[in-house]
């Protein structure tokens, strides 16, 4: 089994919840170890970011340097966001200019050598797509699901080092790993809108809008996410875009884990399937109990 | 010896962080320094009358100028030492600009560094040596390596001046990337109409060789004698019996070959003529698809071939040439345009580059010049080009500029509206750069004649909607998003070095900057030399340029061979290493770390042995030198004593 520190982060304590019981069981499903950081705490993201930099890095840092105390030198977050923040620790941890203050306001021994990952990196690479084929219990029938990066998971490029920037395939892969049916989908790495979903509504409105009817052109009956924040925007505000959009879109926004998950024939309710605001349960549809019918995949 | 300091002010270049006299004063302290000053350009005519008036006046047997980089102008001085009757090697250069005045603005320790380094420069005139070169025949051959446009201008050029040429080229055809053009601006004038001849010419003329499909494999030697090995790559056809008829073409039943020349537009078969215009117009099998190398059954074309000339079991020939120069002119290639995967260069059809778009314009093209885009074989309503597409950006690693995009895009589109005058085309660009002759004229006939609409700004997304596609991009001068929908898009890629260019400079001992360009000896003053005498450069390998611009180079180039070879003989340099045979014990431990075969055993009488340097041979690098147990061995003007009374002069 492999030990890996799990930094779960706050969206994933609450209305992402779903994302961190699916991150879990997906990882024990595969025999992954998660340790979760003992007495972690917040990553250092917006508010500390925004009024000290330094600050932000040495709370993301200290939760690496219990990780390392740990004993791992992988950990994972599934949260962009989270990631973001842990990489920005280990980036100032190395920076010889900042390296010291930084260590002096963490105050407790760190080497910097953890490695900061997504789950998406640890299911892309460090699992593979091929192993991951291999444990596939129930395959997909014929679902067809668009995958939706955002801005943040390959971005920017030298600091993410993961996949391609501008048109990323690792959820692709993934995806159809399990047997699903993935179209290319354009809008994959389009703005969601971020956090202008508490000041400007309409902004989010606009710009989800746009990613959801493309994933309608394109054949697509659900998208597949892998941040909490575009999860949130697309699914719990598609009320609000069918207001601002004057549509009635009812398109499931999934976890990549919760997609995985069914496949690894974890049960639903493990998963938190029933946690989505739009419903997804065409994911359990399997292909003798529906009628074949013609996709047009677009 | 009576030794002469010149303290060169270089204008304020040097006198502006160094106290020149103060140097001059210091130097003039020094044993057997009898004349010591400070002049304001010491390279300038009376800078160098002042120095010869001193020799005589003051009887100097030595000079140490304090200047620049000696790269810069050594031989300028020990040219000037030696018409006032000195040895050229009784010359020795401070670098007190780049290694002082340049890089430091503390003036009293640049001061201090300058005088140090003067000192050096004295301590090791006092034990240096008139040296005498001697003369070694040229041989007046010169081989180009690239068969593009400028590699055959300056064969072209060569072989009018009465040169034999050995011209060296990497594909079975000559004629690099111009021969895959249709037009060509300003003047749009058909490329291979004004290349064809060219090329013809190159098979024509009785004093050049012509090496295709093959490669150099390794170079040595020096200026005036270099020994060339070319690799001859097995082609499978015998081209001295092959007549290009192109039977064997015709009935090859693999026929799902990529289509190189054609940028993968079309298929081509497992034996190939490249293009109707090749040089040579000879058959070539591609091994990777031949059904005969593949599944080792077929043998069509040995069986059609009416003079029997496909051989199977044809192998790799090396072949020895003997040159006295080389012209480098191995052009370039393209960025490839998956990197940017928000414009979906490769996974789109109908998203091309700037050269698929040459050969679809190209009446010898895929499409017999009729333009159609490749997923559907439609005519395009609409047609987008991105400029810039891999140059400018420092995110791909390429920041510089690839200077003839802007002006093919400006030709592409300007052709585009006279093949079909209802298309409209669309430009996204950053800058458009067009500084040659005629050249933004041009641009602007594409805007103001031909309606091309140019929007700046750059592209964001490209994804396909039905069967177009989306270009999604900023207009930067209004400040609004764009959306263009297009038929087709043209992605302007950049140029880049070609592939083996730095293994290719490894073998000529040149060298290349970070992107791989060959370095020219001097960027305003010698463009076409490189550092290793003997070795010139033409077209592109050097950097991004047009046609013009290479075939300029191509043209310098050979009058530099020219120059060179005016000469029955040229002076080696006597900077070699020398046997003391008095000292030598006969390891022969310099023979093994020779890395140029530059030292052989001399029979004495009585059968005893000891090492000896062929001049012509030896590069100076003093490996055996340092190896040398007794230090029998001396590399002349660099010697221990030289090097120590330096080393000494710094530390006491
Ligand atoms: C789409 C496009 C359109 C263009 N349109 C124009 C235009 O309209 N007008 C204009 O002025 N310019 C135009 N250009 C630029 C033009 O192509 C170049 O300026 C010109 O081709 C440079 O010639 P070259 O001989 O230096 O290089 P190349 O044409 O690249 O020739 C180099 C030759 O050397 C060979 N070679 C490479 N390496 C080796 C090796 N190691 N050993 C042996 N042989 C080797 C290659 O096979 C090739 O034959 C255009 C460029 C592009 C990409
Ligand atoms: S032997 Fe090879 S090249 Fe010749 S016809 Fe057959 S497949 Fe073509
Ligand atoms: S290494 Fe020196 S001593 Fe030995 S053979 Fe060569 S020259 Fe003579």
């Amino acid at each position: 089994m492999k030990r890996i520190a799990y930094y779960q982060g706050c969206s994933l304590e609450g209305l992402a919840s779903e994302y961190d019981i699916s991150t879990r069981a997906v990882c024990d499903a595969l025999g992954i170890e998660l340790i979760e950081i003992p007495d972690w705490n917040c990553c250092g993201s917006s508010p500390a970011h925004s009024a000290d930099p330094l600050l932000s890095s040495a709370l993301a840092g200290r939760n690496l340097a219990i990780a390392e105390a740990e004993g791992c030198d992988v950990v994972m977050t599934p949260c962009p966001g989270c990631l973001k923040s842990l990489k920005g620790a280990l980036e100032t941890c190395h920076d010889p200019q900042q390296c010291d203050a930084f260590r002096e306001i963490l105050g407790m021994p760190f080497e910097g050598r953890i490695r900061a990952i997504s789950v998406l990196e640890l299911l892309y690479k460090d699992v593979g797509v091929d192993a991951l084929r291999a444990q596939v219990q129930k395959p997909y029938a014929d679902q067809v699901i668009v995958p939706y990066y955002g801005c943040l998971l390959t971005r920017p490029p030298k600091f993410a080092d993961f996949d391609d920037p501008e048109n990323p395939v690792s959820m692709d892969r993934l995806l159809e790993a399990v047997g699903v049916t993935v179209p290319d989908f354009p809008y994959k790495t389009e703005c969601c809108g971020a956090t202008y979903g508490v000041t400007r509504n309409d902004i989010v409105g606009k710009l989800t809008g746009r990613i959801l009817d493309m994933a309608l052109r394109v054949g697509a009956e659900a998208v597949a996410v892998a941040c909490p924040l575009c999860q949130q925007n697309l699914d719990l505000r598609q009320a609000q875009v069918n207001r601002h959009m004057n549509r009635t879109f009812d398109l499931p926004v999934v976890y990549i884990t919760q997609v995985i998950g069914i496949a690894l024939g974890i049960a639903p309710k493990e998963l938190g399937l029933d946690k989505l605001f739009v419903n997804a349960d065409f994911l359990l549809r399997s292909a003798r109990e529906e009628e074949p019918q013609a996709k047009t995949i677009g | 010896m009576r030794i002469g300091v010149f303290v060169c002010q270089c204008g304020t270049n040097i006198a502006g962080t160094v106290d020149t006299q103060e140097v001059a004063r210091r130097a003039g302290n020094l044993p057997d320094v009898a004349y010591a000053t400070s002049y304001m350009y010491t390279c300038s005519e009376p800078g160098q009358q002042e120095i010869q008036r001193a020799i005589r006046e003051k009887n100097l047997q030595g000079v140490v100028v304090a200047a620049c980089s000696p790269r810069m102008h050594e031989p300028t001085f020990r040219r000037a030492v030696e018409r006032a009757g000195l040895n050229r090697f009784m010359f020795e250069m401070a670098n007190i600009r780049e290694h002082v005045s340049w890089i430091n603005n503390d003036r009293e320790a640049n001061t201090r560094k300058a005088a140090e380094l003067v000192e050096m420069a004295v301590a090791k005139l006092r034990f240096n040596q008139p040296l005498f070169s001697s003369q070694i025949s040229v041989n007046k051959r010169v081989m180009v390596i690239g068969g593009g446009v400028a590699g055959i201008q300056a064969a072209l050029d060569c072989s009018d001046g009465g040169l034999d040429v050995v011209l060296v080229e990497r594909k079975s055809s000559i004629g690099g990337k111009m021969a895959q053009l249709d037009k060509t601006f300003p003047t749009v004038d058909c490329s291979s109409c004004i290349l064809g001849p060219k090329m013809v010419d190159v098979v024509q003329k009785d004093n050049i060789t012509l090496h295709a499909a093959s490669e150099v494999e390794s170079i040595s030697g020096y200026v005036g004698n270099f020994t060339v090995e070319v690799r001859k790559k097995a082609t499978y056809v015998d081209w001295t019996a092959c007549t290009g008829c192109g039977a064997c073409i015709e009935k090859c039943p693999s026929r799902k070959v990529p289509d190189v020349f054609n940028e993968n537009l079309a298929n081509a078969r497992a034996i190939n003529i490249p293009f109707p215009q090749a040089i040579p117009k000879k058959a070539t099998i591609n091994r990777d698809y031949c059904l005969h190398f593949t599944k080792g059954k077929c043998g069509t074309c040995q069986k059609v071939c009416p003079t029997g000339a496909v051989n199977y079991e044809m192998q790799d020939e090396i072949v020895t040439e003997q040159v006295g120069a080389i012209i480098v002119a191995t052009g370039y290639d393209l960025f490839d345009a998956s990197v940017y995967g928000e414009y979906g260069g490769g996974r789109y059809a109908d998203v091309i580059s700037g050269i698929q778009y040459e050969r679809i314009l190209s009446a010898s093209g895929p499409f017999g010049g009729h333009i159609k885009r490749p997923s559907d074989g439609k005519e395009p309503k609409d047609i987008v080009f991105i400029a810039c597409v891999g140059s400018r950006d420092a995110s791909v690693g390429r920041p510089y500029c690839s200077g003839v995009c802007c002006m093919y895009i400006a030709k592409q589109a300007i052709l585009t509206r006279d093949h079909l005058p209802d298309t409209r085309v669309w430009v996204f660009y950053m800058d458009i750069r067009a500084p040659g002759k005629n050249y933004d004229e041009f641009v602007r006939r594409a805007q103001e004649e031909y309606g091309v609409q140019y929007i700046r700004g750059r592209v964001g997304k490209v994804y396909p909607k039905g069967d177009r596609m989306v270009v999604q991009g900023n207009d930067t001068l209004l400040g609004v998003q764009v959306e263009v929908e297009a038929d087709l898009v043209v992605l302007a890629t950049g140029i880049e070095a070609s592939a083996g260019a730095r293994e290719l400079a490894e073998k000529l001992r040149i060298s290349y900057d970070q992107y791989g360009f060959y370095m020219e000896s001097h960027p305003k003053l010698r463009p076409v030399e490189t550092n290793t005498a003997g070795v010139y450069l033409a077209g592109v390998c050097q950097g991004p340029k047009d046609i013009p611009s290479s075939v300029a180079m191509g043209s310098a180039a050979a009058a530099k061979v020219q120059a060179l070879f005016s000469r029955d003989t040229i002076e080696t340099n006597p900077q070699v290493a020398l046997v003391n045979e008095r000292v030598c014990i006969s390891c022969g431990k310099c023979i093994q770390v020779c890395p140029f075969g530059a030292i052989q055993w001399k029979e004495l009488r009585g059968g005893i042995r000891k090492a000896e340097v062929l001049p012509s041979v030896c590069q100076g690098c003093g490996l055996c030198n340092a190896t040398c147990p007794p230090k029998a061995i001396q590399l002349q003007h660099a010697t221990d004593n030289q090097i120590l009374a330096e080393v000494n002069a710094l530390c006491a």
